[in-house]
């Protein structure tokens, strides 16, 4: 006896023998699935709670650490860019040694053996490794005379590196420094760092100055005494800082939230190039798209807009300047636009950032400032032949920011 | 202490030949700038003061006292950032009163010249902190403790270094 079915025809028997065992199997390994799970989620448990609650609280605390982070990170970049800060970096220092002191003891200073022969100018910074020392205060022609900090006439703008307060530096007549007019709600203690606030246009951002040792005063302000970093009554050699580079920082510097599709597109595998038209009157390129023409992947992806049919002048290879990434983890920082090929001219490597040996910056001509650059962009990739002879394109950030350039396609 | 008149002729007086005469204070300078590197304590002492001491008491004449206080104070003062003048005119009060001094009493035993120094001290760093706080509006706080024994120490190197700035000096 059969059973006829679409697919076919079926014995009875053995619709009626699977009907009646496939029950049992399922029965019997639920049941042993069931018991296993049972056992190892509900009695054998030992030392997973202490291990879920481990897990529980990095999660946890790494959760409000990312989102802090993310957030300081990007008011600290946006109040930068409406504020119009820039970043000081120590480009460049002169090595001096310290030859005397100005033999007085009324007076905190000392002579260096540069002047205005080596570059040395009024108002120059004076750092050791430990920190401030001070500022050249008056050049000579082979010499210089600094004024340390713990000078009666010296200021610098300091700022608490806990508390954030920030104040003027001074220096008293027995040699102490301190931080004078301090509001006594403050809470200041002793051991706390005190560094240059870069206010006072002298001294870069960031320098130690010193450390709290002491806070005294009663009333409506404290003075809070400071032990000077540097050595200043052992100085043997110290830094001359003599050109201060300021960096604006970059809007693209801010921590924009990467899609989930940035990622999918990074992480899609390429297709093969497509094959060159061979209606070459079509390539003339009238605007029309071509039957079956599909948008760019990478420019759909990133925008949901603006995904036009190529023309097929667009289906050839990356010109030999072009940089390929094939490989999305040779970029991790920047996914967008990475994974792709780009037919841009080969990226630019700018001159490292000042006090900063390690930054390099890529930039590509076509590239226009503070949008995302393609990161398919190699430093030092040079012009080299395109391994994937695709026709993707960097994409822009949002709809508004597309360039009149030549439609893209990117076929997956 | 006190020489009697018909004895105050008796007292000599010294004078120094010109390589002397400027090598002494130029390297009290020199050793004053330089020291306090090695020896940061060494800041309290006042070398050029202690010359401009010992030129006046061993010259006896107002004039040459009053003219080295100047010139030794005014180099002096170039050094630091603080106005010119200063030390200038501390030093040559002190040089004038050293050599009127020195025609008054004996300042050969080392008694005397601690004594000396230690008084001259204290009208040196007076005269510099009236003119100092007054005329320029600088910032500066006066402790007694601290100028007491910066005074003492002045006095006891002046002993040493008087016994050998001794050698140098000529009878007329």
């Amino acid at each position: 006896v059969k059973k006829n079915t679409d697919q076919g025809s079926t014995r009875l028997v053995r619709i009626w023998a699977v009907t009646l065992i496939t029950p049992l199997e399922k029965a019997v390994v639920h049941s042993v699935s069931g018991v296993s799970q049972a056992w190892h989620h509900y009695v054998y448990l030992r030392d997973v709670r202490r291990e879920n609650d481990a897990l529980r609280g990095e999660i946890q605390r790494l959760r409000l650490e990312q989102v802090r982070m993310a957030q300081d990170a990007g008011q600290a970049r946006r109040l930068q860019m409406l504020l119009g800060f820039k970043e000081q970096f120590i480009s460049q220092t002169l090595p001096a040694q310290v030859i005397s002191t100005t033999g007085s003891e009324f007076s905190r200073g000392v002579y260096i053996d540069k002047g205005s022969r080596d570059g040395i100018k009024p108002d120059m910074p004076v750092i050791t490794a430990d920190g401030v020392v001070g500022k050249v205060y008056r050049v000579y022609p082979t010499s210089s005379l600094v004024l340390e900090i713990n000078d009666p006439s010296s200021g610098a703008g300091v700022i608490l590196e806990k508390s954030r307060l920030q104040g003027i530096l001074k220096g008293s007549p027995n040699g102490q420094t301190f931080v004078a007019n301090i509001m006594a709600d403050e809470q200041v203690q002793p051991g706390e760092q005190v560094l240059t606030s870069g206010g006072d246009r002298v001294y870069p951002k960031g320098l130690a100055v010193g450390t709290v040792t002491k806070v005294f005063g009663a009333g409506t302000f404290l003075n809070v005494q400071v032990r000077p970093a540097a050595r200043l009554d052992r100085l043997e050699e110290v830094l001359v800082i003599t050109k201060i580079v300021e960096r604006a920082p970059e809007a693209n510097e801010a921590s924009a939230p990467v899609r989930a599709i940035d990622i999918l597109a990074e992480r899609l595998p390429s297709v093969p190039p497509p094959k060159p038209p061979e209606d070459k009157t079509k390539a003339a390129g009238t605007g029309a798209a071509p039957v079956g023409a599909k948008p760019a992947a990478g420019a759909a992806a990133s925008t949901g807009t603006g995904a036009k049919p190529a023309t097929p002048a667009e289906k050839k290879p990356a010109a030999p300047g072009a940089t390929v990434v094939t490989n999305p983890t040779a970029q991790p920082a920047k996914p967008a636009g990475a994974g792709t090929t780009t037919s841009k001219p080969a990226p630019k490597v700018s001159e490292p950032v000042a006090g900063n040996a390690t930054a390099t910056k890529v930039t590509t001509d076509e590239a226009p400032p503070n949008k995302p650059k393609s990161s398919g962009s190699v430093p030092g990739a040079g012009p080299q032949p395109s391994k994937k002879p695709s026709a993707d394109v960097a994409k822009p950030e949002k709809p508004g920011d597309a360039r009149p350039e030549p439609p893209r396609e990117n076929e997956h | 202490m006190a020489v009697p008149h018909a004895a105050r002729r008796q007292i000599e007086v010294y004078r120094f030949n010109i390589v002397a005469a400027v090598a002494i204070p130029v390297a009290a300078l020199l050793v004053q700038a330089f020291l306090p590197l090695v020896i940061p304590l060494f800041a309290m002492f006042d070398l050029p003061l202690l010359v401009t001491i010992y030129f006046g008491v061993a010259r006896r004449n107002q004039i040459t006292g009053l003219l080295t206080g100047s010139l030794i104070g005014l180099v002096q003062d170039s050094l630091p950032h603080h106005p010119l003048g200063l030390y200038g005119i501390a030093k040559t009060v002190v040089g004038y009163a050293a050599s009127s001094l020195g025609l008054k009493i004996d300042v050969d035993n080392p008694g005397s010249r601690f004594l000396v120094t230690f008084g001259f001290y204290i009208v040196h760093q007076l005269i510099y902190y009236v003119v100092a706080h007054g005329l320029a509006g600088q910032t500066l706080s006066w402790r007694w403790t601290h100028e007491a024994v910066a005074a003492l120490a002045n006095a006891a190197l002046a002993v040493l270094l008087f016994s050998v700035l001794d050698k140098f000096r000529q009878r007329t």
